[in-house]
């Protein structure tokens, strides 16, 4: 049984470890990172992504394509947590010695890709997933794709491969923080009814508060054990920069920085 | 067709059919793009023939996916559209990727200079050598005829890099004999040894060099021919150590002059190895050509036909 209040729990600590990271790297897209941060928890400490942190690449792993490459600096303190580097790595970001950066690439272990340009993690998670099904393995392919992403053309050449192919080891998530650079997506390249755009291709679509542990886990975990022969899209509904206040209502919150001062009091206050 | 006249791209697949038969580790995926050979692939190996459909970005990104995952792939469609629609996906997933990843994608582009002449600008490919050849970490391959297409294969499947095969899209004839052993890592082919002018050539512009060093041995004079196949990449200093010996180096390429491709290549090892030669460079000017006709006339109508060529020497 998994136990939603440990999950809780690890989400605020991943918050905190987050706004760490953006202090040492102002870089980082802070906003971005935010938005993901129970979607990584439920993946990997609520037992649906199968992984091994000693041997990042055992054959039999799931994959995991972060597509939305510039929010994923929330997934560094969890993949350091279980021990696909070392701790140390965090408290180094951003400087020459390290091996983390602002926008993940293949050679931090844990990412499979190097991603940043958006558009690209679905199309070769269907060759991945296409790869595994020819030699019968069991594993399945997990993408994280951002709302704005989907504005990419590419990305709708692979969702229609996905579901012609029947890519059913094939689960994408978006993380639907409804905003990109310059504002809010229905103001920009309104994609809603987003489920209903999937479901026109072929695909299982399910909605959740992308916030809410519970409903992450319990959607992941029934996508993991369906056998429908269609791919599979998580539409999590969640709010930019979540947990900040100052982020949640600005709608040019992706390129904002917070100081250390607004730092320190946010991970106070999450005490 | 006689036994002597080919497609690059039937040959070549004709060898990857075989492949595929011995080893389940190859994959050929196609931006719904045919060629005769490619039936029997279609028919034979319905699991690891994959028609993504009109999509050259998805083509290149799951080729990628395919490719991480160990599998040695072919993606194939026309040049133009694979080299320029799908070049950041070439960029990112591959060329940035394969820095520190074995990643075995072979790019088969189809369709190299004006050898879909009819079809007009869009479809004729003029930049993919310059721009394919900017790329780090992607090997680049561009023959002149159908022996060295086919024999391609195996170093295609033994190198597990990602690479980009330029091939023309018409049936052409035979240069090498069908016993020739390429020096992949070489990356160049002597045709023909001369004296004062060398003419350097790539693909189908190959056999333009040849007719020009005909014309010219009619008129008693002896023109080297040097056929660069491996534009990225081929041994600098052995190719140095023949430019050396000529008073004069022509280059021909079917795509734009003076833009970063063979003839830019050229110029950088004349430069590097303080080579003495006067230098001339033939191929497409600087501008797109609309005009329905063939080959020879676009040759012509940019100023490259034989007897421009011929003048120089």
């Amino acid at each position: 049984m998994i136990e939603i209040e440990k999950l809780k729990n690890k989400a605020r600590w991943v918050r905190d470890e987050t706004l760490k990271l953006h202090s040492l790297l102002p870089e980082v897209r802070v906003a971005s990172c935010l938005s993901d941060i129970e979607i990584f928890v439920a993946l990997y400490y609520g037992d649906i992504l199968k992984y091994d942190a000693t041997q990042p690449r055992y054959p039999d792993r799931d994959r995991f394509v972060i597509s939305k490459g510039h929010g994923a600096v929330s997934l560094y303190p969890i993949l350091a947590d279980l021990g696909f580097f070392d701790s140390n790595e965090l408290t180094k970001i951003g400087t020459p010695e390290s091996m983390l950066v602002a926008i993940p690439d293949s050679t931090i272990p844990g990412f499979e890709m190097t991603n940043g340009s958006l558009g690209h993690g679905l199309g070769t998670a269907c060759g991945i997933a296409l790869g595994l099904r020819a030699r019968g393995g069991k594993q399945n392919v997990y993408v994280l794709c951002g709302d704005g992403e989907l504005n990419e053309g590419s990305v709708w050449e692979a969702v229609m491969l996905a579901s012609f192919q029947k890519l059913s080891n094939l689960i994408l998530i978006v993380d639907n923080n409804k905003i990109s650079m310059l504002g809010y997506q229905k103001d920009i390249l309104d994609l809603e009814p987003l489920s209903t755009k999937f479901e026109a291709f072929n695909w299982q679509s399910r909605t959740v508060d992308g916030h809410n542990l519970s409903e992450i886990y319990d959607a992941l975990n029934d996508f993991k054990h369906d056998k429908s022969n269609r791919p599979k899209v998580l539409i999590a509904d969640t709010v930019k920069g979540n947990g900040v206040a100052d982020l949640c209502g600005d709608p040019l919150c992706h390129v904002r920085s917070l100081n250390s001062d607004v730092i320190s009091g946010l991970i106070a206050s999450n005490k | 067709m006689n036994n002597d006249t080919k497609t690059m791209r039937d040959a070549l697949i004709e060898q990857i059919y075989l492949k595929m038969r011995e080893d389940e580790n190859i994959f050929f995926l196609t931006a719904d793009f045919g060629a005769p050979a490619l039936d029997r692939i279609r028919k034979n190996f319905k699991s690891r023939f994959v028609n993504v459909g009109i999509a050259e970005q998805n083509l290149v990104n799951v080729a990628t996916g395919l490719a991480m995952e160990g599998f040695a792939v072919y993606a194939y469609a026309i040049a133009g559209f694979l080299s320029m629609r799908a070049y950041e996906q070439i960029r990112t997933n591959l060329a940035i990727h394969a820095q520190h990843k074995c990643l075995n994608v072979n790019l088969i582009g189809v369709g190299a200079g004006v050898s879909y002449d009819m079809s007009g600008p869009s479809h004729h490919c003029m930049e993919d050598l310059t721009i394919i050849r900017t790329l780090p970490n992607i090997v680049l391959f561009s023959p002149s005829d159908f022996t060295m297409a086919e024999k391609f294969t195996d170093y295609s499947l033994a190198v597990k890099k990602p690479k980009y095969i330029r091939l023309d899209g018409k049936a052409i004839r035979r240069i090498y004999p069908e016993q020739t052993e390429f020096d992949w890592e070489k990356g160049f082919f002597v045709l023909k040894e001369g004296h004062e002018t060398c003419i350097i050539s790539t693909g189908y512009m190959t056999h333009k060099a040849l007719r020009v060093a005909q014309a010219a041995a009619d008129k008693k004079k002896t023109v080297g021919v040097i056929d660069l196949f491996m534009l990225k990449t081929f041994d600098r200093e052995s190719i140095a150590a023949k430019l050396k010996t000529y008073k004069r180096l022509i280059t021909i390429e079917e795509g734009f002059k003076n833009k970063g491709g063979l003839d830019s290549l050229v110029l950088q090892i004349v430069n590097e190895h303080n080579i003495s030669a006067e230098v001339k460079n033939f191929g497409f000017d600087d501008k797109y050509n609309f005009i329905c006709q063939k080959r020879e006339a676009l040759y012509a109508q940019n100023s490259f036909a034989d007897n421009d060529v011929s003048a120089m020497i």
